[in-house]
C-alpha cells in the first residue's frame, strides 16, 4: 500500500472505526463471535462472495525495519455480505475458518449501518475487546514476572 | 534415472492400511487430538509452520500427527498443501518493533529499555529429566507481576542513533520483492530471496552452518544483539475493501545479531548485522539463521567466499529440507531399469578384465 492510501485511512473516522472492530474480531474465536451476535436480531444479508479459503505471503523486513522480504504465507478465510438496506462489509481473518470470516464480514456492514452501529459495539465489539484485553493483561503480567536483572562481575575477582 | 514401473497396487494398499495401523498405536489408549499437540507439543508445531513456510497451527498439528512425528515429513505434507490454496496477496511488511513481546533477551546489554524478560524459555533450567511429568503433573500457576510500561525498541535502533551499527537496508519502493515460490533460483541471489530461503530452510542444516562459522568457516564475530519472540498483528491491504485490513497476529521469533565491524577510507568503522526471523517460537532456528544470513553478506561486504556458509548457491541449494528429503529418498524407490543397465554394463567390464588377466597370465606362462 502507498503512503497516501495509508493517509487516507488513518485521516478517515469511518475506516478507523471499521478497521478497529475487524480487529477485535479477527483476534476473537469464531464460537465467541457467534455467542455476541445471538444477543442480535440480524437484519436480512445476501452473500455477496462465498466465504472462500486462501493464504497471504506474510511480509518481513530485513533488520526488522529494511526492505520487504517474503517471511512464509498464512492461511486466510475471507467473505462478503450486503445488508438489504445496502450496506457492505467485508471479513478477513487468518485460518480457514469460514463461518468467522462471515460473521466478520456481517459485523463490518452492521459497524456502518446507522440502525446497528450501536447495538453490534455494545453487543459484539464491546465485550471482545474486553475478552482479548484481560487475555492480553493476564499474559502481559505473567511475562513481566520473568523481567531479571543480570549484574556483570569483575574479573578477576571473587 | 528413474523409470516408471507398474504393479504392486495390491501391496501399497495395504501398506498404507499397515501404516494407518501402526500410526494408531495400541488402541487401547486415547486417541491423540490436535488441540492436544498444538498445545503441548507447540514447538513441534512452530518449526512446521516455519519450515513448512505456512502459518496455520491447526494443519501444522494435523500433519505432525499424520507423519507420526516425522517432522519433515509433515513439513512435506504442509507444503504441499499451500499449493492447492490461491493466493490472496502479501501483507503489508511486519513491524517487529510494534511486537507484543512475551520474551525479550540481549547479550550485548544488560540494561536495554523495556528490559531482559525471559519468558516462557528452556534457558538455565538443569536439562535433568523431570520424572513429574511422566503422569498427571498439574504445574503451578505463573507468577504474575506489574506489566511493564513503555515500548521495548530493538536494540538494534539503540546502537543505531548513535551510528555505531549499520542501518538496514531500505530497497525501493517499486521494486518487487523476490519470491523463490513463484520464480525459481538464481544466483548471485539478493538478501530478500536469501532471508527468505533461509526462513523456511531446515533447523538442523542452518545450525550446523551456523555453528561453522563460529569455528572459523566464515568467521564473523557475532553476538546476539536481541532475541524476541511474541504476538504481531498482520495487516493485508484489499483492494476490494480499499484499506489494510486487520487478519489476527502471528507468534513470530526475531534475532539480531551483532557482528564485526568494517570500515573503509570513506566510511566510519561500525558494527554490521545479520538477521534471523521465522514464524512461532524458533530461538535456535532464528539464531542460527541470522548468522548464515551475516556470513551470506560476505561477497556485499568485500570479504573473501571460503566457508561453506559464505557459499549463497551451496547454501541455498541445499537448505530445503523437502527438496533435500525428495531427491536423497527417491534413490529408494525402484531403478530397476537403470539398475539392470550398469548391472550388464559392469559385466562386460569384468568379462574384459577377465580377458585382458588371462592373456596376460599365458603370456606370463609361455615366456
Amino acid at each position: 500500500m502507498n503512503s497516501r492510501n495509508r493517509m487516507l485511512q488513518d485521516e478517515n473516522p469511518d475506516v478507523a472505526r471499521r478497521r478497529a472492530a475487524m480487529a477485535v474480531l479477527a483476534r476473537a474465536a469464531s464460537e465467541e463471535i457467534a455467542a455476541c451476535l445471538e444477543g442480535i436480531a440480524l437484519p436480512a444479508f445476501e452473500n455477496l462472495r462465498e466465504a472462500e479459503s486462501g493464504l497471504v505471503m506474510v511480509r518481513g523486513r530485513i533488520g526488522g525495519d529494511g526492505a520487504p522480504f517474503n517471511l512464509g504465507e498464512a492461511t486466510v478465510a475471507r467473505a462478503a455480505v450486503r445488508l438489504a438496506s445496502g450496506e457492505i462489509g467485508f471479513g478477513y481473518t487468518l485460518g480457514r475458518n469460514k463461518d468467522k470470516a462471515l460473521m466478520i464480514a456481517l459485523c463490518d456492514a452492521l459497524v456502518q449501518s446507522g440502525e446497528f452501529a450501536g447495538v453490534v459495539e455494545t453487543k459484539v465489539i464491546a465485550p471482545l475487546r474486553t475478552a482479548h484485553l484481560a487475555r492480553q493483561q493476564r499474559q502481559a503480567a505473567q511475562t513481566a514476572a520473568t523481567k531479571v536483572d543480570f549484574y556483570t562481575m569483575v574479573r578477576g575477582e571473587g | 534415472m528413474y523409470v516408471a514401473v507398474k504393479g504392486g497396487e495390491r501391496a501399497i494398499e495395504n501398506a498404507h492400511r499397515l501404516l494407518a495401523h501402526e500410526r494408531r498405536g495400541d488402541r487401547d489408549l486415547p486417541e491423540i487430538t490436535l488441540p492436544q499437540i498444538s498445545e503441548q507439543l507447540a514447538l513441534a508445531v512452530d518449526r512446521v509452520m516455519a519450515e513448512g513456510s505456512l502459518y496455520d497451527r491447526e494443519l501444522a498439528a494435523l500433519a505432525i500427527k499424520q507423519a507420526r512425528g516425522d517432522m519433515i515429513e509433515a513439513i512435506f505434507l504442509v507444503r504441499a498443501f499451500r499449493a492447492t490454496l490461491p493466493r490472496f496477496g502479501a501483507t503489508e511488511p511486519i513491524d517487529t518493533g510494534r511486537m507484543q513481546v512475551r520474551r525479550r533477551v540481549s547479550s550485548t546489554f544488560k540494561d536495554i529499555p523495556g528490559g531482559q524478560i525471559l519468558g516462557p524459555t528452556f534457558d538455565y533450567t538443569h536439562r535433568l529429566l523431570d520424572p513429574q511429568l511422566a503422569e498427571g503433573f498439574v504445574p503451578d500457576e505463573p507468577a504474575m507481576a506489574a506489566a511493564l510500561e513503555g515500548a521495548t525498541p530493538r536494540v538494534t535502533d539503540i546502537l543505531g542513533r548513535d551510528g555505531l551499527i549499520e542501518p538496514s537496508p531500505q530497497g525501493e519502493a517499486d521494486r518487487p520483492v523476490g519470491d523463490l515460490t513463484r520464480e525459481p533460483l538464481s544466483f548471485p541471489a539478493d538478501r530478500d530471496l536469501r532471508l527468505q530461503n533461509l526462513a523456511r530452510a531446515d533447523e538442523g542444516f542452518l545450525l550446523a552452518l551456523g555453528y561453522s562459522t563460529q569455528r572459523g568457516y566464515g568467521r564473523n564475530h557475532p553476538f546476539a544483539g536481541e532475541i524476541r519472540f511474541g504476538e504481531i498483528e498482520v495487516e493485508f491491504f484489499a483492494e476490494d475493501v480499499g484499506f489494510a485490513v486487520p487478519l489476527g497476529s502471528i507468534e513470530l521469533t526475531e534475532c539480531q545479531m551483532v557482528n564485526q565491524f568494517k570500515g573503509s577510507a570513506t566510511e566510519a568503522p561500525c558494527f554490521t548485522r545479520g538477521y534471523g526471523a521465522a514464524f512461532g517460537q524458533s530461538e535456535r532456528k532464528t539464531m542460527s539463521m541470522a548468522l548464515v544470513d551475516r556470513s551470506l553478506r560476505a561477497r556485499e561486504l568485500g570479504e573473501e567466499v571460503l566457508a561453506p556458509a559464505q557459499d549463497e548457491e551451496f547454501v541455498m541449494s541445499h537448505s530445503d529440507n523437502v527438496q533435500a528429503t525428495g531427491f536423497v529418498e527417491h534413490l529408494k524407490l525402484p531403478h530397476y531399469v537403470d539398475f539392470q543397465s550398469e548391472l550388464g554394463l559392469l559385466r562386460k567390464l569384468r568379462k574384459e578384465f577377465a580377458d585382458v588377466q588371462g592373456n596376460e597370465e599365458l603370456q606370463e606362462a609361455a615366456e
